[in-house]
């Protein structure tokens, strides 16, 4: 008896959609079991986490501010996944872009929006971008690997923003805390229909459409399709590949920085120590959840920030908000085991192989 | 200097390279299979938890290594069935393993957090050589699993390079198709080796909880796990290179910590980032030297095996 696997003929595009939606009902399931095993009620924990996600207006509302930064680092982490090049320091490039867009914000305390908020995007744009370009030059000069590499900046981009909060802008009037003061009202990025959502919303789902044109139909998007399918051809057709490495680790990083100066210019207003709760790892699950593809990064990222939201909430239960990170680990690993089912077929042989 | 400084700040080195050593040998082996894993982060911090729990319950940091060792298996199982017989994207997987394992033990460890253990790997002098100036207090003043590490470096080496298992465990990780037709098991050597890592993994994540700081930290780990897998490029895939390595990031660590103590006018925060960048640093020279001298990683490192169909 020996478990095979058979090539596929075609595609099933139910498969396609079948396979997320199951891992995620699945990782679900499992994380009921860790639930109940650790002495809690999985029905009242779950549905805490769905009221508090989806359940009101106003969760609704919170979900969708968490999922702005996961789109725009999601669409990054995306984009330079199909060149196959990994990105895994979105969430440093997030820190780096807040801090250049609070570094704006706290230079002009009166500052007026109509300017203030173009600068800062850019600032914070910028900053993700060449945070991102360090291992986009080191991979593409010296072939140094760039998962390494982008993983330990983000240590360091963290490490660098607590100095700044700690120390030379620490608030003189806020009891020692790791914060700066807060940004001048010019800075605040405008909020709709008296909720916490933000104008990051727009650069989100600009981001994806602009990004779903290059791919599209830009000469850029070809040549990285073509780079990430083979890179020999690639080189054969006397692609610039070096230049391409850099140019998608800056958008990469560009749209992390974007994100970071969202959060702290929409939501918290102020630089802090921990600007994000792992929105940069979180995204890396949404870039492979979605495919890929910008349209799908925008769904699945509100889901996913419904997820961080609702972890949140069953903190009132006594559980830890952990509880998300396993459950997004377990969707990654199921996601992983039903990609094969959409390439292979599985075939249980008996007796002895021919 | 003082000699005295010179040698508590060695010892340190020792003591800070000796989990970075555990792991990195571990994935040195599955890397020789030709399986990359990137979990090394979220296996260390389960081990770490897992082993600190049983000792803190039953008492005994034997009961706590072996649970670690165990928890390091049974994560690494889970990544050797995807991208073994799932051909499942290793890297991918492998970042699923230290989000998960790092969920994992935040989730759990919040039982724990700031309870002190009464027994754990303490430091004793080695019989006579622990008596020896100065290699004495270096070397052989250490904890058991220092002591432990020293020797799995020969073995691991001999091992490699030595004994037929070795050998076919090199044939699977630079030509998977040709040791098949050898008749070597290609999926049983990857299981096996991807486990042997885990476990490697879970004992120098339980270095830290067990010895180094006999405490549970949220995210203790630091980042060592990722330093791991930039150190095995570092070793060029062979375990005394590794040992040097693993030390000389524990210099890092030591020196950096002592100036902290001591208190320099460099504010702590970039004192904490030395490890990285040393990382960062050492890997663009390593990645130049292995292009240089045409040693790179095992032929097949990172892709699955598929099997050709007998006809």
């Amino acid at each position: 008896m020996s478990l095979t696997l058979e090539k596929r003929d075609t595609f099933s595009t139910l498969t396609n959609f079948l396979v997320p939606v199951i891992s995620i009902v699945v990782a679900l399931l499992i994380g009921a079991l860790i639930i109940s095993l650790s002495g809690f009620s999985p029905l009242t924990a779950y549905y805490e986490m769905f009221a508090g996600a989806f359940g009101s207006g106003y969760s609704i509302s919170e979900t969708i501010v968490k999922a702005i930064p996961l789109m725009l680092c999601a669409l990054g982490v995306g984009l330079a996944f199909k060149t196959v090049l990994w990105n895994i320091g979105a969430e440093g490039q997030l820190y780096v872009g807040a801090w250049a867009a609070g570094w704006v914000a706290l230079s002009f305390p009166d500052g007026q929006s109509w300017w203030l908020i173009p600068l800062m995007m850019l600032a914070g744009f910028i900053g993700g971008a060449l945070w991102g370009l360090i291992p986009g030059i080191l991979k593409a000069s010296m072939n140094v690997n760039e998962i390494i590499t982008s993983l330990l900046l983000n240590y360091v981009a963290i490490l660098g923003v607590d100095y700044f909060v700690y120390g030379p802008w620490k608030d003189p009037k806020g009891y020692g805390f790791p914060f700066s003061p807060f940004f001048g009202q010019g800075a605040w990025l405008p909020t709709f229909f008296g909720t916490r959502i933000h104008l990051g919303i727009i650069f989100a789902v600009l981001a994806a459409l602009i990004l779903y044109y290059l791919l599209k139909s830009m000469r850029l998007g070809y040549e990285i399709r073509v780079i990430g399918e083979n890179v020999l051809a690639a080189r054969y057709a006397g692609m610039n590949i070096f230049r391409t490495i850099l140019i998608v680790f800056a958008i990469s990083g560009g749209l992390a920085g974007l994100a970071g100066m969202a959060e702290v210019s929409g939501v918290i207003h102020r630089l802090q120590h921990a600007i994000s709760p792992g929105y940069g790892y979180t995204a890396i699950i949404i870039a492979w959840l979605s495919r890929l593809n910008p349209i799908a990064t925008v769904i699945v990222s509100i889901l996913f920030g419904g997820l961080l939201v609702g972890g949140f909430s069953v903190r009132s239960l006594g559980l830890s908000e952990s509880l998300v990170y396993i459950i997004q680990g377990i969707i990654l690993f199921l996601l992983l085991a039903g990609e094969i089912l959409t390439r292979y077929r599985v075939v249980w042989r008996g007796g002895s192989r021919g | 200097m003082n000699l005295d400084i010179v040698i508590a700040t060695l010892s340190a080195t020792i003591k800070a390279g000796t989990p970075l050593l555990l792991v990195t040998l571990g994935e040195i082996l599955a890397e020789r299979a030709g399986v990359l894993n990137l979990g090394l982060e979220g296996m260390m911090l389960v081990g770490a938890l897992s082993g600190f729990i049983v000792c803190h319950l039953t008492a005994n940091p034997w009961l706590g290594l072996l649970i670690a060792l165990i928890s390091g298996a049974v994560i690494s199982l889970i990544h050797a069935f995807l991208t073994t017989t799932l051909r499942a994207n290793q890297v991918v997987s492998g970042l699923a393993v230290t989000l998960f394992g790092t969920g994992l033990s935040g989730f759990l460890g919040k039982m724990v957090i700031g309870i002190p253990i009464e027994n754990y790997f303490r430091p004793f002098s080695f019989p006579s050589l622990g008596a020896i100036p100065i290699i004495g207090p270096i070397f052989f003043q250490q904890d058991v699993l220092v002591y432990m590490s020293y020797l799995l470096v020969p073995i691991i080496a001999f091992w490699i390079y030595r004994t037929r298992p070795g050998l076919h465990m090199r044939a699977v990780g630079e030509n998977p198709t040709a040791a098949d037709a050898l008749g070597v098991n290609v999926y049983g050597i990857r299981y096996l080796y991807t486990i042997i890592g885990g476990m490697l993994a879970g004992i120098g994540g339980a270095y830290l909880s067990l010895s180094y700081t006999p405490v549970w930290i949220e995210n203790m780990t630091a980042g060592r796990g990722w330093i791991a897998i930039a150190l095995v490029i570092f070793a060029t895939w062979d375990p005394l290179r590794a040992l040097l390595g693993s030390y000389l990031f524990g210099l890092v660590d030591a020196v950096q910590f002592r100036l902290q103590a001591v208190g320099v006018a460099v504010p702590s925060f970039f004192l904490n980032m030395t490890p990285y960048l040393a990382t960062i640093i050492v890997l663009i020279f390593a990645t130049r030297e292995t292009a240089r001298r045409r040693i790179g990683a095992p032929a097949a490192l990172g892709l699955s095996y598929v099997r050709e169909e007998k006809s």
